[in-house]
């Protein structure tokens, strides 16, 4: 069965539906969105905390209500959503293959949304030693089994990660009763946000250990304990150093992944930093008509800046369809010294207003991030306070971009 | 007395002291009103708004929530009275499911058929 | 009931001897301590069909080998297991290492191995782009190929149970009584068979099992290998297996493809005190990731995706067990099944039914012994418009659960259905790779866990990982 629709997002998370109620506002209202799951909302209805939503509605939800939001707008506005349909194949030339208990079927699509979200680092890519039994749960794995299941994953845990995931799983376990001995964060600070480490750790006594790893895993069936180590500026085991915590759980929340494996299919050339495809200033990937947002583009902290980047995929994809294509050259944006990664890494420079998007590589104080058209300074941003886990952004202006011939981002001591 | 915290209010996470006795405390470091209203709560009478999944009759769950925070000190005997309850689906976002504990509702944050 | 077969251990050889005696009107069983088939070596080696080159003229190895090699691309293709014939390379690294693969070569010539070549390192690098620079002469082994074993293994046992065989799992035999006529074989649940012949397959564990019936006389070193297992991004990095000639530096680390696509790298070998030590460490993670990229320095660990560890069973006199037992009548042991034992399986399960034949069992053919079983991966291997009809009949097939390998709910179902059914989540994923993706089974596990509750009618909190003890619930909320 083939069909014709002027955009097919892939995915129904955050993303997705904030692209699709944006494509439709921009006046394309042939919007199909494609999700694998029962429900639309990704990722946002296994987190039932909250802390959603203060920057872009205003008030603060947890992630199902969140969701909703962006879904009652999705409906209200009549857009399709396939449900329990997972996209096994999107074409260079924009043909989307996808697969439910229906069969298969196939969309040419006008343009192509990509919101396929990311995933969670394993144990097997983090080459932990040690023993292989049940207790070992990626801390999102272990999320979707307590929130969505209504199950328990273990009575004593060890966590290894302290992203947000990490901190909030650390309440969670602790809310149903069982007992955190440690988190533990192979860096020297934490990923996570501070008012997770105070709401999520401090509030119940859970010790946070840094610059500190899982070296071993023991139990032969479910898991019996963990042996963990203090690790040097290098992130290598200090010898002497191990501590055993027995524990029957294990969480992982060591990172987060893009899951672009359509994409690369596709052919879409990807950034090595981000794990993202590589886009312009309008999320429009590499191969035209087909743009990328939310955490399938770049590992985000807030959904809000999530549901900004979609909106802006969403009008962009809507504009695509309508043949509104910019023909002006395209100068590149790079990261430079203190900063990991800067997005878009292109602009048009007949680019609008642009924000660029940003993560520094480590923390720091009393900084500015400074933007550049080779030697000249385009833009100046100071900052109190920079970190890892909180990602930065700065606003160029028409003016800046027009003349530019190489913007460069870095992050630079504040005088 | 004297204390040091990070502001939790937005991500900014301003570094915020409090000193002062009584009612007569002093807030530097914070941006803005909201930032120095949580301060003086942390250090009164701190309060958390608790999220969590309560039983419906029919073996599924749904997500839950404070309405309002409540005092920190009784998250855990919310726990226990959320543990113990069930809820009757259809349920919608917002709906109240337990009325009046510590001064709030607990609500649905998800609706199930 | 009195069997007339009692085979200890579902690896490989007892899966394969299952299936070889299934092909006569016997009353067999096949008796596993743990709750799935392949749970020892069987699961974790190099799956690697061996040319023969290796294995000393006149040994039962080399023997068996040689045998082995076609008879298993047979076997493989009748039970429907992908088996590659990819051919190998042993490397020689500079002049010193050259004469090894002269006599490698030698020694093949001898054992009758097809179609050896040997290259020059330019040779090779033409076949194999990505060969290092620094080999300098290969050894080519075109008849060598690939094959996932533990598939081998679960479709062996499965074509057996089909044909009639019994299969008890989580049966640790722990005990052996000689009663008239027959062995009364005790399990450490106390649940017990009788069966008038015995055999001993029981890899890492066939000394201990050979004790039970007071015979003694050899006895195995477990050694472990570690590998790691790459990504399909991977996979296409080389086309041959490629080895190392043994040298001071490494023995066997070999680099290559799978039947799935990915990449493998390793093993290690150190002797370890038990068989149920299958530990990572990280001396032998470091281990594997040097000498591998000696041979191919392209490999990109980055997108290492898990990381196992297997104990082999080798004996001091470093060939196979392959005999009736001296002391005991009616047991035959087939033990200390190292490199090439897979290569060897159905050789070695045909020696061993002739074994049991000349202590007496009398071998008469079924009318009806089918020796296909269906292929399983039928359904991935459709193109879209086969898949778009299949799914319109058995709609569980078009509900992806695992997303990373794009696994359906059906192939899933199919798992804990066909014999030997999958009573597990690892169980489910060695027969489907539902979970063996990138992910690792972070998004798919709760599925798995629903449907293998569903589909044996239990609550989920009595799903395993990996039999009895390994839990991955707790409890309801």
């Amino acid at each position: 069965m083939t069909e014709k629709h002027d955009i097919v997002i892939v995915g129904g998370g955050p993303a997705g539906l904030a692209a699709a109620v944006a494509a439709y506002d921009a006046g394309v209202t042939d919007v199909v969105i494609i999700d694998r799951e029962e429900a639309p909302g990704g990722v946002l209805r296994q987190c039932i905390h909250n802390g959603f939503g203060l920057h872009k509605l205003g008030r603060e939800l947890t992630g199902p209500e969140y969701a909703a939001v962006y879904a009652a707008e999705a409906v209200k506005r009549g857009i399709r959503i396939l449900r329990e349909t997972m996209v096994t194949a999107v074409s260079p030339d924009r043909e989307v293959t996808a697969c439910s208990r229906e069969g298969i079927l196939k969309i040419e699509a006008g343009a192509v949304i990509l919101a396929m979200g990311c995933r969670e680092r394993s144990r097997g890519a983090l080459n932990i030693g040690g023993t292989r039994p049940a207790g070992i749960f990626s801390a999102g794995t272990a999320q979707r089994l307590i929130n969505c299941e209504g199950y328990m994953v273990g009575k004593k845990a060890v966590i290894l990660g302290s992203g947000d995931i990490g901190l909030i799983m650390a309440r969670r376990l602790t809310l149903e009763g069982a007992k955190v001995e440690a988190v533990c964060e192979l860096m020297s600070y934490s990923g996570g946000l501070t008012r997770n480490i105070v709401q999520c750790l401090e509030d119940f006594d859970i010790p946070l250990y840094l610059s500190t790893t899982v070296k071993e895993i023991h139990g032969r069936d479910r898991l019996t304990g963990v042996t963990v180590v203090a690790v040097d500026e290098s992130r290598r085991p200090v010898p002497g150093t191990e501590r055993y915590i027995e524990c029957d759980t294990l969480l992982l929340s060591c990172g987060l992944i893009p899951e672009n494996e359509l994409s690369l299919a596709a052919g879409i050339p990807l950034d090595t930093i981000t794990g993202g495809a590589l886009v312009d200033e309008r999320r429009e990937t590499e191969i035209p008509g087909i743009f990328a947002c939310g955490n399938v583009l770049q590992v985000h902290d807030l959904v809000d800046y999530v549901s900004d980047e979609a909106e802006l995929a969403g009008r962009s994809a809507a504009a695509f369809v309508r043949g509104e294509i910019s023909q002006e050259k395209t100068v590149t944006v790079s990261a430079e010294k203190g900063i990991r990664y800067c997005l878009p890494q292109r602009v048009h420079t007949d680019a609008g207003k642009t924000e660029l998007y940003m993560r520094v590589a480590a923390p720091a104080e009393r900084v500015k991030i400074v933007a550049r058209d080779g030697e000249r300074v385009l833009l100046e941003a100071n900052r109190r306070r920079v970190a890892p886990g909180e990602m930065e952004k700065i606003t160029l202006t028409p003016e800046m971009i027009s003349g530019a011939e190489e913007i460069r981002v870095s992050l630079e001591a504040w005088k | 007395m004297k204390k040091e915290l990070v502001c939790i209010v937005c991500p900014m996470g301003c570094r915020i002291r409090v000193d002062g006795i009584g009612d007569a405390l002093t807030v530097t470091g914070q941006t803005c009103r909201r930032g120095e209203e949580y301060a003086i709560a942390e250090c009164t009478a701190p309060t958390r708004t608790v999220t969590s999944t309560l039983h419906l009759e029919d073996g599924r769950s749904v997500a839950v929530k404070t309405a309002a925070p409540i005092p920190k000190e009784k998250i855990f005997e919310l726990m226990a009275i959320i543990r113990a309850a069930t809820a009757k689906a259809p349920v919608r976002i917002g709906q109240v499911l337990i009325p009046g504990i510590f001064g709030t509702d607990i609500v649905a944050t998800a609706a199930v058929d | 009931m009195v069997y007339d077969v009692a085979i200890i251990g579902a690896g490989i050889i007892g899966a394969m001897t299952a299936r070889e005696l299934s092909r006569y009107r016997l009353k067999v069983c096949l008796l596993e301590r743990t709750n799935d088939v392949a749970a020892g070596a069987s699961r974790a080696n190099s799956g690697i069909v061996h040319g023969g080159y290796d294995p000393e003229p006149g040994t039962l190895k080399a023997e068996m080998n040689i045998l082995g090699v076609e008879k298993l691309f047979r076997a493989a293709e009748e039970l429907h297991v992908p088996c590659i014939r990819n051919g190998s390379m042993i490397c020689a690294f500079g002049a010193a290492e050259e004469p090894a693969v002269h006599a490698l070569y030698e020694r093949g010539l001898v054992n009758g191995v097809k179609d050896l070549r040997i290259l020059t390192g330019d040779e090779a690098r033409e076949l194999e782009p990505e060969l290092s620079g620094e080999v300098s002469l290969v050894l080519h082994v075109p008849t060598a190929g690939i094959v996932c074993p533990y598939k081998l293994t679960i479709a062996a046992a499965g074509n057996a149970i089909d044909n009639g065989i019994d299969f008890y799992r989580n049966f640790a035999v722990c005990g052996a009584e000689k009663t008239d006529e027959a062995f009364c074989l005790r399990a450490e649940s106390g649940e017990t068979v009788e069966a008038r012949y015995v055999v001993n397959c029981a890899g890492a564990y066939s000394d201990r099992v050979a004790a039970l019936f007071g015979d003694g006389d050899f006895s195995i070193i477990p050694r472990a290998g570690e590998y790691l297992l790459l990504d399909k991004a991977e996979g296409g990095r080389v086309a041959h297996t490629i080895f190392q000639v043994p040298s001071a530096a490494g023995k066997g680390i070999l680099v290559s493809p799978t039947v799935d696509g990915n990449l493998l790298t390793g093993p290690t070998a150190a002797a370890v005190e038990s068989p149920e030590n299958t530990e990572i460490t990280p001396e032998g993670v470091e281990t594997v990731k040097a000498l591998s990229a000696r041979s191919v320095p392209g490999v990109q660990f980055a997108r290492v995706i898990t990381s196992f560890s297997g104990v082999r069973a080798s004996e001091k006199g470093g060939d196979f067990i392959i005999r009736t037992s001296e002391r005991v009548p009616g047991l035959v042991h087939a033990a200390a099944i190292d490199s090439p034992g897979l290569t060897s399986c159905v050789a070695i399960a045909e020696r061993v039914t002739e074994l049991l034949s000349g202590a007496g069992l009398v071998l008469e053919p079924k009318a009806h012994w089918d020796g296909t079983r269906p292929d399983t991966e039928a359904f991935r291997h459709m193109n879209d418009e086969e898949k778009d009809a299949f799914i319109r009949e058995n709609p569980d097939y078009g509900r992806i659960v695992c997303r990373c390998e794009g696994i359906s709910e059906g192939e899933i179902r199919d798992a804990v259905r066909r014999a030997p059914g999958a009573r597990d989540v690892d169980s489910v994923k060695r027969r489907t790779r539902a979970g063996m993706g990138r992910c690792q089974g972070g998004f798919c596990m709760p599925h798995v866990m629903r449907i293998i509750a569903e589909e044996l009618g239990i609550p989920e909190e009595q799903v395993t990982k990996k039999g009895p003890g390994s839990h991955i619930l707790t409890g309801r909320l």
